[in-house]
């Protein structure tokens, strides 16, 4: 029973119910059931889980309820349940993910500075992009 | 359960109207394009190959069967065959030449820009 009040318009209403990921501006990903929704992209997840990749990797974090700001999405993906238990990747435990993760921040920390370092010398500089929402 | 949903936009100003309403040049130009296969560059240079499967008033698309155009750096998506894009974070829509009618396109544009001046 699938009622489309405005045909070809890009809608979430039928994704209500149905598992999701969401990626975020800050980089993480959660992915949860979408129960609320609003002309904002605003969300609300269930049974939330934050799921961190490394490499091959990637760990779980449950996080229960999540709403989420819809200036934050940058973009919400339908689980295909089916495609979800056909994954290359390798689940790992919270503490051995988060070790790796901490291992790779820290290798792209030092490459960073060593970017800005040798931009320095050049007498450039990187500005910050900070955004704002438009609407 | 949790959930209020308010119709997308309310009162849709009809397009090119000179009443002040929001332009809707693009929003019926990606409307015509519904069906067809683009590549959606993000902001967070993330790219994303699909067809385009529907688009609203924030340019907020819709695509079905996407697949990760860049090298898969970016795992996440494995098990997902459609996704909803905030319009908010869309840096370019890629469309093959020969999918858009750059005179009509121009044509629209500058009828708009007439109605916006008066």
């Amino acid at each position: 029973l699938k009622m489309n009040y405005m045909p070809g318009t890009a809608s979430l209403i039928e994704d209500i119910d149905k598992k999701h990921l969401v990626l975020l501006r800050d980089g993480r990903t959660l992915i949860g059931f979408l129960r609320s929704i609003d002309q904002f992209a605003n969300l609300v997840l269930h049974q939330t889980v934050e799921r961190i990749h490394v490499g091959k990797k990637y760990g779980d974090i449950p996080r229960g309820i999540f709403v989420v700001r819809g200036e934050n999405v940058v973009l919400l993906g339908e689980i295909d349940l089916e495609k979800e238990s056909d994954t290359p990747l390798q689940q790992v435990s919270i503490e051995e993910i988060l070790e790796e993760q901490r291992v790779e921040q820290q290798t792209k920390l030092e490459a960073e500075k060593l970017k800005v370092q040798a931009l320095k010398d050049r007498g450039l500089s990187i500005p910050r992009a900070d955004t704002l929402d438009e609407y | 359960m949790v959930g209020t949903v308010t119709s997308q936009g309310g009162a849709l100003g009809s397009a090119g109207d000179s009443d002040g309403w929001v332009e809707e040049l693009f929003y019926s130009f990606f409307k015509s394009l519904v069906g067809k296969d683009v590549v959606v560059e993000l902001k967070n240079d993330l790219s994303i190959c699909g067809t385009l499967h529907s688009v609203d008033q924030y340019l907020n698309i819709k695509l079905t069967d996407i697949s990760v155009t860049d090298p898969e750096k970016y795992p996440h998506m494995l098990s997902v065959k459609n996704c909803f894009i905030r319009g908010s974070v869309v840096r370019y829509v890629q469309l093959p030449a020969d999918e858009v009618d750059t005179q009509l396109l121009q044509d629209a544009a500058r009828k708009e820009a007439l109605q916006q001046k008066q």
